[in-house]
Formats: structure tokens, sequence, C-alpha cells
């Protein structure tokens, strides 16, 4: 079978389009490559459905806690406290047996206890408490002139934060922002290992990287190809997150990109 | 446990609930948790010696050696953690046993990997196949140990790293004109001085240490995500005297709970070292920890 077969057969597999069942024996390279990338689809779709509803909340949950009324600081505090203090993998775990018995009472419930959508929801809440709380840090360092030059300029409410602070707090906080989103696409390697079903072994990058060493008893091929495959997407996210950076901070003289540094300081 | 409970049948409410969390494999889930803090307790340490030896192969003038540090941090660091503790466990556990098959069974012909098989002779399989269960158990948890040692050594790597070159560089020139060498220098004046600029990178990773520590599950030790699935899973009244429904959603929640007292006590007592060690300096660290964007969390400025 060439790999060109092999990638039509199995190159959407993940979605489960393609040939029903995954290979038995005599396992090619090609195959490892096109299944591992098929599974990588998943990674990018968790990733960016994560941080593009995240980003919404993450920003509410910045305000929250800056926020002087309790009402809107207590909870987000909490928010932030449940989510960043305890592991990732336990809140796969508790959310998809929570989703179950939620289900066994309302079957309204039943798209949640699949991936596509109950891990999307964990991983949606995990990354806006981290960037909630990297968003507030930033929050609080938004120099006092430029806030003092709003209010000079009669700017208040909404049109002072939408046209000031949240500009200004989005350049700040963009560098550890970017790594927040490495991380992110890093996690989304947990989810089916930690409850959620892969159905009809429709998997993730990991999921097939796994089958294989499984099935092989050779870990020395799939789990480099996975390690390039997340290399070669961190390189992806840099790239990106780089571009809206620099946008960000296009108005700046010299506009020195808020340079990413990649492997850099923080981390979940 | 208690004599009350020897006939569970005719308990209920509390007396039932008593009896029902103090039965054997209840006392092994409590183990579970003296598992996890130990593994902590053992592989930060371990971590933060490899982390030592990779921020130094770092700075290392050799060449080959920096890029050989270079790599390690930029490796790990790039690949989802989880790829690594999967990967390490088989390889690290067939490069044991390659390494005692090639010097206990010099005369063995055949090929090691037979198409998906990998064959050793009898006498190399880690731990011997006849050894106790206590031994495999043992063994499993050495093998997580490294893993974790490894795949953390090289974020603390990356902390101590730029801590080494946060050192202010008058102080190291200062040493210089001292008539110090490289080696002395580094061992009297960047050494003891960096630590200060590594701690709020470090208590970061001890953080991220506690929250991956759930992952010994996926090594194949039975810690508390093993025993929380196998106790709170629907129980039949064939198979066990304290038949219940599904109750693994009230496990994990407790899981959580237990993580989240967790990380708040370490941050609590990170916090009061941090005060104690930046007493008086005018660094980053003795202000309030949220200080400006990412400090907090980032090691040195």
């Amino acid at each position: 079978m060439s790999c060109y077969e092999t990638l039509m057969d199995y190159g959407l597999r993940s979605l489960g389009y393609g040939e029903r069942l995954l290979p038995r024996s005599d396992f090619t390279l090609c195959q490892q490559f096109v299944l591992i990338g098929s599974g990588l689809i998943w990674n990018i779709y968790f990733g960016v459905v994560a941080l593009l509803t995240g980003f919404v909340l993450a920003t509410a949950l910045a305000v929250g806690k800056a926020s002087a009324s309790p009402w809107f600081r207590k909870p987000a505090e909490w928010v932030i406290f449940i989510f960043r203090g305890s592991p990732l993998f336990i809140q796969f775990f508790f959310a998809y047996f929570l989703f179950l018995s939620l289900k066994g009472q309302v079957p309204a419930f039943d798209a949640l206890t699949s991936a596509w959508l109950g891990a999307a929801v964990v991983l949606f809440l995990n990354t806006a408490a981290y960037s909630g709380e990297i968003f507030y840090g930033a929050l609080c360092s938004v120099p006092r002139g430029e806030v003092e030059a709003a209010d000079a300029y009669g700017l208040s409410g909404w049109a002072k934060f939408r046209r000031v602070v949240w500009p200004t707090t989005l350049r700040l906080a963009w560098p550890a922002y970017t790594n927040e989103a490495i991380f992110l696409f890093h996690a989304t390697t947990l989810v089916f290992f930690s409850g959620f079903p892969a159905s009809r072994q429709k998997g993730d990058a990991l999921y097939y990287a796994s089958y294989f060493a499984d099935k092989t008893f050779n870990p020395f091929v799939p789990y480099p190809i996975l390690a390039g495959y997340f290399v070669l997407l961190t390189l992806v996210v840099i790239g990106v997150m780089g571009l809206i950076g620099r946008r960000l901070n296009r108005h700046l003289p010299n506009a020195a990109p808020a340079r990413s540094k990649g492997f850099g300081m923080l981390m979940r | 446990m208690f004599a009350s409970c020897a006939d569970p049948e005719t308990l209920s409410g509390l007396s039932w609930l008593i009896c029902y969390l103090t039965t054997g494999k209840h006392i092994a889930f409590y183990w579970a948790f003296g598992t996890v803090l130990l593994l902590l307790a053992v592989t930060a340490p371990v971590a933060l010696a490899f982390g030592f030896g990779g921020a130094m192969a770092a700075r290392s003038r050799v060449a080959p050696l920096s890029w050989l540090g270079k790599g390690y941090i930029a490796i790990v660091r790039g690949v989802p953690d989880i790829a690594f503790f999967l990967f390490f466990v088989i390889a690290l556990d067939q490069g044991i046993e390659w390494l005692r098959h090639k010097a206990k069974c010099p005369d063995w012909d055949q090929p090691i990997r037979q198409g998906n098989d990998f064959i050793v002779c009898a006498e190399a399989k880690m731990p011997l196949s006849s050894s106790a269960q206590w031994v495999h158990e043992v063994y499993g948890f050495w093998l997580a140990v490294f893993t974790f040692a490894l795949v953390f050594g090289a974020f603390a790597a990356n902390v101590l790293y730029g801590a080494m070159r946060a050192v202010p560089r008058a102080q190291t020139e200062t040493a210089e004109a001292y008539g110090m060498s490289r080696a002395q220098v580094f061992r009297r004046v960047i050494v003891p001085q960096m630590w200060v600029y590594a701690l709020p990178g470090l208590s970061n990773l001890w953080m991220v240490l506690i929250k991956a520590s759930p992952l010994l599950f996926l090594l194949g030790v039975e810690d508390i995500v093993y025993w929380a699935r196998e106790l709170g899973s629907t129980k039949t009244p064939q198979f066990t005297a304290y038949p219940h429904g599904d109750w693994r959603m009230w496990y994990f929640l407790f899981l959580l709970v237990f993580y989240l007292g967790f990380t708040r006590i370490s941050e609590i007592v990170l916090d009061r070292i941090m005060q104690r060690l930046t007493h008086g300096q005018a660094t980053l660290g003795s202000h309030k920890r949220t200080g400006p964007i990412g400090m907090n969390k980032a090691g040195p400025p």
C-alpha cells in the first residue's frame, strides 16, 4: 500500500472518515505519521476552541478580580483558585463523571459526555482561569499615567476600558499569554486519557501514538513523531501569537514585537 | 476493621459509612496518598539535581555540552509532558532490560526485536518474573520517580539557568578581580546568590509538580486516581458487601478538594519562605508576589 493510499485512508481517521479499522500489523512509518497527524486535528480543535472562548471569560475574570465590589471579586477569585489550584487531569475526570450523572438525570446533557464538547468545556474553564490570572496581573500593572490621561480626555467607564486599559493590559500580558497558549495545546493531549472515551477509536495525536507504542511495543518511533508534530505546532502558535503581539504594539517606536520567549518564563 | 462492621447488611446511615470508608481497599486508597506525597518528596530534590546539571551543562563553554544542556531544556519543554511520561516508562524499562540482557546473556543469538515483540532472556527481565509483588511495585515507583525527575529537571534547569545569569555581573566581575577561577566564581559567588532569583520559578515549579502528580496513574502505579476509579465505580451486591451506584464523581471531587488544599498550603508556605529569604533585599520577590505581570511566577526579571 502506497503512502498516498494510506493518507487517503487514514488522513481524516480521527474524525471518523476513511478506513474503519486501524492498522493491526505490519505498521509502516507512513501509517504512523498519517494517523498521529490525523489525531493532531483534535489537539488543534481543542486548543483553538478553548483559547478563543477562554479569552472572553479570562477578560471577564480579570476585570472581576480587580473589581472593588465583592460581588464580582469573590466569584472571580474562586473560579481562578479552583481551576488553577487543582490538576487538569483531576478536573477532566471529575467533569466527565459529573456529566455522566447529569446525563443519567437529564438526557439533554448527552453531548457533554463526549469529548468534543465536554473536554472543550473543561479546557475552556481551565484556560480562562489561568489566562484570567495573567490578565489580572497585567491589569494591575497598567501605568497610572495612561489611566490619568484617559480621565483627562473625559473618557470613563466602558470607553476608558475599551480604548485605554484593555489594549494596554493585552500588550503587557501577551508574552505570558503566549506561554499559556503553548501549554494549553500541550494540555489537550490529556483529554483521551482522562475518562472521555474515544468513540470508534477517534482520538487525538497522543492517543494514536500510544496505540502504536502498545501494538509495536516500540516507543522509539511513534513518540518522536508526536514530539515533532508538537514542536511544529508550538512554533506555529508562537508565530501566530507573535503576529498578534506585533499588531498590538504597532504604534510603539521601532515596534519591538513583544517577543514571546518561546520556551521561556511562565508555565502552568 | 471495626467489630461492628462484621455484617454490613444490618448497618445503615453513618455507621454504614464509617464501615464503608474503612474497608481494606479504602485503607489502600489512603495509603496511595502517601505514595503521592512520597513521590513528590523524592522527585523534588532529584529534579532539582537534574536541573542543576542541565543548567551547568547549558552554561558550559564546551560547545557540545552546552548544546546538550540547551537541547534537553528545549525538547522537554516543547513536547507535552504526558507524552514523555508514556514514552519513558516503556523506553526506560526496555533500556534497562536491554543493558541487563547484554551483560547477563552474551551468548543469546536471536534478535531482541522480533516483529512487534521485545524479547530478552529470562534472567534479564526487570524485575525478575519470579520476584514478589512488592518488588514490581517498588520498581514501577522508581521508574516513575526517574521519569518525573527527568521531565521536571528540564523545567528546573530552565529556571536555574535563568537564575545563574541573573546574578549581577558586578558580583562576578569583582570575584574575577580577586583572581578567582571560573569554577571558584561559580561555586563561591554564583551558586550562593542565585537561589533568591530562582525561588519564584522553583516555587511555581513545585506547584506544577503537585498538579502533575496524578499523572502517576498513566505510569501504571496504583495511585489515588486508580483507587478513585476503582472504588467509585458501581458495585453490585454479588461482589461486595457494600453495594452502591456510580460514585466516581464524589471520589474525584474529594481528590479535587485534596489538591486544592495541598496547593493552597504550599502557596502559603512558599510565600513565607520567600519573605524570609528576601528580607531586606531590593528584589521583586520582597514585595507582594503578585507584583508586575508574570514576575510572581516567571523567575528572574
